[in-house]
Order: C-alpha cells, then structure tokens, then sequence
C-alpha cells in the first residue's frame, strides 16, 4: 500500500461557500478524524479549503488526491460526503456517477490559467504552500538580482497592460510615477468585483505583485482598496499580509535589501464610480468619490497629491509571473498589441457559468460556445455585453471576432473589469440597454453635466421607448445625447455611458424600430408591448392560470375555455409560466 | 530669470501668444480677449472643471479650458463649430433641468445661463425630462435657496470653504440627485456672509431682503464704501426707486468684490424711520434736533468748560477704525494740542 | 454614551483614518449614523457638519435611520438582473411587509438593500443575508430565507 497521503480540496470561494462548502468541508474532517480513517488506510489525509477554480455552475467541488489522480465531484452536498469517504478514500474507487462530466474538461481545456491557476489548487490561508509554488521568488529575484528601472523594463517588455478600466500600458504607467522626484509615493491595488475569486484563492499573488511593484517605483506604502461588502477577501487578505509580514516579505528591510514596505488596507463602499483612478484616491482620502480633472495624472498627482500607480489586483497578479518567468514569455501569449490572459465573469444565459481566463484574441464563439458549452437550454445566442455596464453589446455576427483591447475599442467596447454577460433569444436588447443606463444613471457621480444629466436623459428616453410611447426623433436625439456625453464628460464612466446605446443601437436597430414603429418588443419583454391570451386550442380549463392569476384577470370554469381580461392583466407572467400546456400567449 | 524659462507660446484661434506656464488655456484666451463662455469657473476659487461649458478644442478633441494648462506649441480653436455644438447641447442639458420661470427669476438680466441661453438662442431644449422639485424652502431670514435654480457649478461651496473657511454648505447625495446643502438639510445656519449669492451665476441663491424689489434694469447703482468698519471695502448700492434694495461689491478693489453680513445684509437702516438725520442735542432731558452749527458749538462750549473746571487729563477721545488715517491723525492732534491730554485711543490699535 | 465616541475619536485619530473610515466605525458602532454623532464629531475635529453630511449621502452604503437587526441585500447587477433579481426584491418586499419607500421593518428586525455588482455573477442571482451569499434564488426560496429565518430567530427567544 502506498504511503501517499490523500488530499481533499473543497472549493470554499464565494459560490462554493454559498452552495455549502464550509459544511461539506466540516463534514470531511469530521467523518475522517471521528472513523479514524488515516489509521485504517495507513496514510495521512487531509481535507483543506481552496479558493474558486471557476466552474461555479456545479458548485461544490471537491478534489480527491489520492495516488496521484486526481478525481473532482460536483454539486457535493454535505450528506454525499460519508459515501464519498468509504468508497473512495478508503476501498480506492471513485464514484463515477458523482464526479464531473465532460463539460468540466472542456470548460477547462480553452482556458489560459496564468493567474487563477493556483487558484482551487492551494490553500489561500497558507503561505508555505504558495511558497511552494515558488512564491515570493519573484519579489526576492526583483530585489536582490535587479535595479527598480530593471523591473519596470521587464513589465514594459511583457506588454502587460491595465485589467482593468482603459488598457494603459502597466510597465509605462509605472516608469512616469519611477520618475517623479517627489516623495512618498504610493502604490494602490484596487481589488474590484471581479478580482474577488483572486482574492480569495490566490491572494498572495497580489501581495506580491504589489510588493514588486512598490519597489519599481519606489513607494514605500502599498493601499489594498477593497469593498468592506467583500467579507471573504478581506479576510484572506488580511491573513497573507500578516504571514507575509512574519516571514519579513513586508514591513522594514524586505529581504534585508533596506527597502521598506508596508501595505494597508483602505475601504471603500458600494460606489462604482469608484473605479475610476481620481474617485478611487478621493475616497481612500476620505471624500466623495467625485473624480478630480486630468492632468495632472495620478502618476505625478495623484493620493495626497502625491506620485500614486494605481492597477487592479489582476494587474498586480500578473506582476510575479512576468518578473519568474520573464516579459517575453508573458508576451508570447496572446494578440500583437494585447498580451497575456485576462479574466471574466462569465454570467448570463451560458451554461456553464462561472470564472475563466482566456489567453488575449480568443474569439466569442470559443468562449461562449467552447468554455461556456453554450446557451442554457439550446435556445439561441442573440448577443454578449463584455465589460461592465459600460462595455458594448456585441451581436452574434461578431462571435469570430477575437478579444482583445484593439478590436474591442473597434466595436464600441472595452476589456473594462472584465464582466461578460450572455443574452439569449428571451432577452429584449432595448430593456437589457435600459438596465445598463439604469444602473449608470445611479451610479454616476453628478459632478459634470453630461453625466449628470445626460445620462438621466438617456434613461427616459430608453424607458419611453420600452413603454410603447417613443418615436423615432427618440432615436436621434439618443444619438446626439451619446456623442455629448462621450466627448465632453469629465471621467470615463460619463464618456463610455452612451456604449451600451451606440453599441445595440447599432446592431439591434430592427429591434428598437420594433419597438417605436409596431409597438411590439419581439423578445416578449417590455410588459407594456406584449398582450398573454389564452390559445383556445389548447387550454384544457384546469383553472391553474386562473389560480395563479394575482390580479383576478382570468376567468372561466373548470374544463372549459379559460379567458384574460386584457383591461385587468398586469402582465406578471404568472399563468403564462404557470400553464402546463403552452396555451397561454405571449404576444 | 528663474520665472523667464518657464515662458510658453501657443496659439489660439490662430493668435499667438507667450505665458508663463502653468497659465491655463482659458487665462490665456481672456489676455488675448478671446471670450470662452463658463459656468462653474470663477477667477478666485480652485478648478472645478464640472459644467464643461468651457471646452475648447486641442488637436481636435474637446478639453476643459478652465483646467487645462497651455502647452508650449499648442494650438487651440475656441468656437470651431463641432465645439459650439458641444457647448450648444451641455446648456441645453443644463435647461432640462432648470425651472423656465426667468419672467420671474430674480435673477434675470445678470444670470449667466440665461446669458447663455440667449447666445446659442435656445428657446426649448432639445433634450427634455424628469427635473428635479424640491418644495422645501430654506427658511433663514437672509439667502433665498431655491435649489431647482442650482446647475451644481460649486462656486458657492468653495466660497464658503475656500475664502469664508465656514464649510456651512456642501454637495450632498448623487447623480441626478445631487444637491447643494445645509448638513442634514436644516436650515442654513451660518455667518450669513452672503458670499455664495455673489458667485452663483444663476438664480439659485439671492438675497431675500430684496425680493420682489425691482428688475435689473430699474436699479440705479451707487458706488460708496461700507460704512461698518475700517476695512473700507468697496461697496455697490443697487437703488430701486429711492431704496437700496441690494448691494454688491466691484471685483477690482481692495476687497476683492467680497463683503460680510454688514455690508451684504446690513444696509436696510438707510430707509429706517428711525435713522438719525440731524444731530441731537440734550435739552432739559430730552434729546432735541438740532444744527450741525448749534451742535459743534455745544460740543466746543461743554469741552473747554471741562478743561478749565477739571483739567485736560478728565478729557478723553475715542476714535474709530471706520475714519481715515488723516481724520485719525486729526482727532489725535486735537486731542494732544487743543485740549492738552494723551488720552486718546482707537478700536482698532491692536 | 460619550465614552463610546470618545473611543471612536481616540481610535480614529491613532489610526489617522480617513473620514469615511471614521464613519464605517459609527455606523458598526450604532448600526447608522446619528445627527446628534456627527454634530459630535464635527465638534471634536473641526470638520463642517457639512462635508459629514455629503460624505454619507453619497455613498449608499451609509445610513441615518437606524438599521434592522437582520440585512438582506439583494444583488441588482447585470447577471443577477437577467436572471429576475427584480422579482426577488419585490418578494422580499412582500415577505417582510415593506412598502416602496421602507426599508427597514417597522420592528427593526429586518433591513432590505439593493446591492449593485456584488461580483457573484456565476451564481446569480444571489441574495445575502447578513454575512452569508446564497446563491441561484428564486422567489419561493426567498420566502423561505426570510420565514425561515424569522421562525429561527423565533425559536431563539423559547
């Protein structure tokens, strides 16, 4: 019998946690430590907690190492967890109908794992194992073997440019704050939404970039700028900040080379406007996040108006990778002027949901059909809105277009924070752009007038038109709004705020015209467009509809013909989702 | 000559012209008297650069003349027609929502978005929607708060941060929500300085004690120095008919176009019943109108008598910062030299 | 009273937060931020009321009524949007009694918010209660999440 010991990986990322992760991972060492297990197979086993490996829809997801195979279960639930025990772990056979399908393999196999490829492998929690992984070579490499100005000529030679917001040329940004002659500088890493599973499955990987990062530039205080909202990340930050610090990775004389180092936790609330470089500094000062007009640039103005770099934590997890391993492997992968992977969110209406990383230039199709096993329940892919609330809606005719920041720019679109969100066939582009606008108008800041009010506009506008009411100068005037806002607003959520408009606008514009000149939302959305009535051929008279029905707006008696008062509906959907014979009609 | 090499030369609208850097592109236009229509600008507060009324075109894209340094070799187009289009829609989007009640806004005739609305003529915008209502009215006895008015320009709250350092007011919420305000919304509750009324450009804030008083075109005004105290500051008499209803101060003067409560507020005595017009001589106990004459005389009479009786030193003066140094010299010479004492002071020796 | 702000203030001024660190503390604290604290404050730091007050209403996350004992928060973002985060929110509504313009139950015990992007799109949509993130909700689990709880907290005081 072999001596190996038997690993047990359950994925404790934010979906994991909320399928039960925590449990199942109880419930394991649990039933090890209490049936004595290692005693009776001989061997150490131990159940530990990783971060998020991305395929989120099959949550949880546990890993059984044992003899060198790996085997990943899905959707484990805490009473699956005594089975698993006794016929895996201990007699030595999987149980085939539990673990993964074939989906897991493909979701997978497109994928560039640079970044979250130790993710769902270590223990966030622990350095030693992500020093195991040659963690910190990097940072140590850097200090002791290379000048600060090396380490920005490594990163400018890696092509690595921002993850989030504008695509900025990390390595550039990083050589103009180096520059500056006025002192202290600051260094901040902005842990957004998307960088959560980053976080929480590899978050020394940030620290370490961070740290890399303030020795190129020469910033002896680092800023974590996170969401207080972000329980789990905070947390596992926090924990590798202070086995960092034990190990003398930060704090004074970081490998006994005299650079000091120290990193800080600054947090931020709900405020998307947050993301821009200028609001982001104003609210780690304490204010309203009311972005500050450029130039000055945050590189030679910027927190305390001091010399500040600002990236996100994806940015700064790139760092270790590109310094071990070198700029020119880094930018082997991927497009002439986009190089490396980049992360999405992969939500909406695709299968397989969940985190992926592709290499930059993958096209739509691969990631939506290949990685994402495409569209829940084979309907149609009408269209896919990458890169946040501002991004563009891209239409199915462009699913060969390759992702990157140039042919994003082309189309109206942005890498942005990297949010990817697929729409299908049931989805009205009209009301999906009216969310967007929605949320924007929210979300905007109010210090300029273009925003301000400009995106308030766009928002009636888009509402008259999803309420029947709109016309065609609706349109043009939509038109004319955009091109204010794009070019006079102060930051870049007021100019990129019209996209979401000039982007399906200009790809969709049957479907808008649908909606102004027929009054008809084709998808079956806008509830004011669409009238439920009941196929006569069909209805059985079960009276379901009429049950569900909270308006009391369907009449009729059992087995016989059921009918909708059109003047009562309020078209909730209840009986059209309700009827089990497809007789009621949306139109 | 460290100041020489930081002169920079650009041109606008095809006008050369050299400054020293730092200048902005909008301080560059107004010595060349290019005029560049602005909002939220105002030449002694910081940068704002929030309305984007100012913008100008540099290498053919839009930027903020008000925030943006000239460059050396810069060349900017002021009023290209893709840039008057531009500002054309801003005011425009600034209208939407902004009550139409100039008939009766007491700031018409000297508001700067009614200026500018008549210079891109626009009649009804172009973009129209929901505006913001706020029924609540501010109810402190001075400054009329009408926040519909506001196009959120910010002048008042540096103001009152950066030259008055009182804070009383402040951006509050977000978005289309944003709202200039008291904290918590009270009431205004401050020096009542009345210095954001002298920089809003719109209707937003104005003088209470004048409303209703008179349109721009009936006031007479009067130039004159505030009579409270010895600053001397330059003073504006805005008359209707024969009462000052109003006062504003010239930017150009010593005080820099600011005033305080007394002389923004402090004026309605000039129409008081009660105000003295002549001299008031005590008769038998009870104070009686009277000359100059007969009063001077009275004066020169009781102190003599004073001087002879109880000596020089039972006199002395007190003068008044309000005076000018000559009339303070005088007074001090009188003292010393006609009635013999050196008790003499002034409020304002510290 | 008093020994808690002063607390705060040392707390705050050792650590040389920002203000809005300094109301994050507040708030934790008493659950919102009080006219009365921030008129305290303001007087122990020489910052305007004022800019106390732009600060809180800017950022949605602060509060000057006070807050229910339990939070719901449900997630508003695109992903969570299409998959009928509306409806949830109207459940919930329900659930808890709230009219339109509530957000807290009338005996503290519950507060419902909006979230935008909480970045759990491959789980949406999401809801959380408290501290925990529960994933792939529909109105009827919502009901149970929130009925649940109440019978929970219920059986607590037995």
């Amino acid at each position: 019998m072999s001596s190996q010991p038997i690993e047990i990986k359950v994925c404790l990322g934010t979906s994991g946690s909320a399928a039960g992760g925590e449990e199942v991972l109880r419930m394991f060492q649990h039933r090890i430590s209490e049936q004595g297990i290692e005693a009776q197979i001989g061997r150490r086993c131990t159940p530990k907690k990783v971060g998020c490996r991305g395929f989120c829809s099959r949550d949880v997801l546990v890993d059984i190492i044992r003899d060198g195979n790996k085997t990943t279960y899905q959707s484990v639930t805490p009473i699956m967890v005594e089975r698993i025990v006794q016929d895996h772990i201990v007699g030595g056979t999987a149980i085939a109908e539990w673990t993964v399908t074939d989906e897991y393999a493909s979701f997978h196999e497109k994928q560039h794992k640079i970044v979250l490829g130790p993710c769902g492998e270590i223990d966030p929690e622990s350095i030693d194992e992500y020093i195991a992984m040659q963690g910190y070579l990097a940072a140590r490499k850097a200090m002791t073997r290379m000048t600060p100005d090396d380490v920005i000529d490594e990163v400018v030679r890696s092509g690595l440019r921002g993850r989030g917001g504008s695509g900025f040329l990390t390595g550039e940004k990083w050589k103009v704050c180096r520059r500056e002659e006025q002192h202290p500088k600051y260094i901040i890493c902005n842990v957004g939404e998307v960088n959560r599973p980053l976080a929480e499955g590899n978050p020394h990987a940030i620290i370490e970039g961070l740290l890399i990062g303030g020795y190129a530039i020469c910033a002896s205080k680092g800023y974590l700028y996170i969401r207080e909202r972000y329980h789990r990340s905070v947390e596992r930050l926090r924990i590798a900040i202070e086995q960092a610090r034990e190990k003398g990775f930060i704090g004074p004389n970081v490998f006994g080379t005299g650079f000091d180092f120290e990193i800080e936790f600054s947090f931020g609330t709900e405020a998307f406007i947050c993301g821009e470089e200028t609001a982001l500094m104003e609210s780690i000062e304490g204010k309203r996040a009311m972005p500050r007009v450029r130039p000055p640039f945050p590189a030679v103005q910027g927190l305390w108006g001091k010399p500040t770099v600002i990236n996100n934590a994806e940015t700064f997890s790139n760092i270790p990778i590109i310094i071990g391993r070198g700029g020119e492997w880094f930018s082997s992968i991927g497009t002439k002027e986009s190089k490396g992977t980049k992360v999405f969110t992969l939500s909406g209406k695709v299968r397989n949901n969940g985190l992926v990383e592709i290499p930059m230039g993958m096209s739509f199709r691969d990631i939506v059909y290949g990685i994402g096993g495409g569209i829940e329940g084979d309907k149609a892919l009408k269209a896919i809105q990458v890169g946040g609330p501002s991004g563009g809606i891209i239409p199915t005719s462009m699913l060969d277009l390759g992702l990157d920041y140039e042919n994003l720019a082309k189309v109206g679109s942005i890498v942005g924070s990297g949010g990817m969100v697929v729409f299908d066939e049931d989805d009205c582009i009209v009301s999906v752009t009216k969310f967007y606008m929605e949320f924007l108008q929210r979300e905007s800041c109010g210090k300029c007038t273009p925003c301000r009010v400009g995106t308030r506009r766009m928002l009636e506008l888009l509402t008259k038109i999803t309420e029947g009411t709109g016309g065609d100068e609706d349109l043009r005037t939509l038109e004319r709004l955009s091109g204010v806002m794009a070019a006079t607003s102060l930051c870049g959520l007021g100019r990129s705020a019209p996209n979401p408009f000039l982007t399906s606008f200009s790809h969709f514009k049957d479907e808008y015209l649908a909606h102004i000149r027929d009054r008809k939302c084709p998808a079956g959305v806008c509830t004011a467009l669409i009238i439920f009535s009941v196929n006569e051929e069909q209805c059985k008279g079960c009276g379901l509809c009429k049950r569900v029905c909270p308006a009391k707006a369907i009449a009729g008696e059992v087995k016989k013909i059921h009918l909708i008062d059109p003047d009562r509906c309020i078209k909730c959907g209840a009986c059209f989702r309700a009827c089990k014979f497809k007789a009621i009609k949306k139109q | 000559m460290e100041k020489l090499k930081n002169i920079i030369s650009l041109t606008i609208d095809g006008q050369r012209i050299t400054v020293q850097s730092g200048t902005t592109i909008l301080a560059a236009a107004r010595k060349l008297d290019i005029s560049i229509p602005v909002l939220c600008h105002h030449p002694k507060l910081t940068a704002t650069g929030a309305c984007r009324v100012c913008i100008v075109e540099v290498n053919g894209i839009p930027v903020t003349s008000c925030t943006t340094a000239a460059e050396e070799g810069m060349e900017v187009i002021t009023a290209s027609p893709y840039i008057e289009n531009l500002r054309r829609d801003i005011i425009d989007l600034i209208l939407s929502d902004h009550p139409y009640d100039c008939m009766v806004c007491e700031r018409a005739g000297s508001c700067e978005l009614q200026e500018l609305a008549y210079k891109y003529q626009i009649r009804t915008p172009v973009f129209r929607g929901e505006r913001r209502i706020y029924p609540k009215r501010d109810g402190n006895p001075f400054i009329e708060r009408d926040m519909e008015k506001c196009i959120l320009c910010g002048r008042c709250v540096k103001v009152c941060d950066e030259v008055q350092g009182v804070g009383a007011i402040d951006y509050a919420y977000k978005g289309f929500q944003t709202k200039i305000c008291p904290p918590f919304e009270r009431d205004l509750s401050c020096e009542f300085c009345g210095q954001c009324i002298t920089v809003c450009p719109t209707g937003a804030l104005v003088s209470k004690p004048s409303l209703g008083k008179g349109r721009q075109q009936d006031i007479r005004k009067v130039a004159t120095i505030c009579p409270y105290c010895g600053c001397g500051c330059n003073l504006t008499l805005h008359a209707h008919k024969n009462e000052v209803i109003r006062t504003s101060s010239p930017k150009d003067s010593i005080n820099e176009g600011w005033l305080c409560v007394k002389g923004k507020f402090g004026l309605s005595f000039i129409n008081s019943p009660d105000r003295l017009k002549t001299p008031l001589v005590r008769k038998n106990g009870v104070l009686v109108e009277a000359s100059w004459e007969e009063a001077f005389t009275y004066t020169a009479d009781r102190l003599k008598q004073i001087r002879d009786t109880r000596g020089p030193d039972a006199i002395g003066g007190l003068s008044s910062a309000r005076c000018t140094n000559e009339e303070n010299y005088l007074f001090q010479k009188f003292l010393r030299a006609a009635v013999g004492t050196n008790n003499v002071d002034h409020c304002a020796r510290y | 009273m008093e020994k808690v702000l002063t607390k705060i203030l040392d707390q705050h001024r050792k650590e040389k937060g920002s203000l809005i660190a300094l109301l994050q503390r507040i708030q934790e604290t008493f659950g919102h931020i009080s006219e009365e604290n921030v008129a305290w404050f303001s007087r122990m730091l020489d910052i305007p009321e004022s800019r106390f007050f732009g600060v809180i209403t800017f950022y949605p996350k602060f509060r000057t009524s006070p807050v229910g004992k339990n939070t719901i928060t449900v997630c508003c973002g695109a992903a969570c949007h299409i998959k009928g985060a509306d409806k949830l929110l109207d459940t919930a509504r329900e659930a808890l009694g709230l009219s339109d313009d509530e957000d807290t139950t009338a005996d503290l015990s519950f507060t419902l918010q909006k979230a935008t992007c909480i970045g759990a799109c491959n789980i949406a949509p999401v809801v959380i209660l408290n501290k925990q993130v529960h994933a792939g909700m529909d109105p009827v689990k919502v009901t149970k999440l929130i009925k649940g709880y109440e019978r929970e907290e219920f059986l607590g005081y037995l």
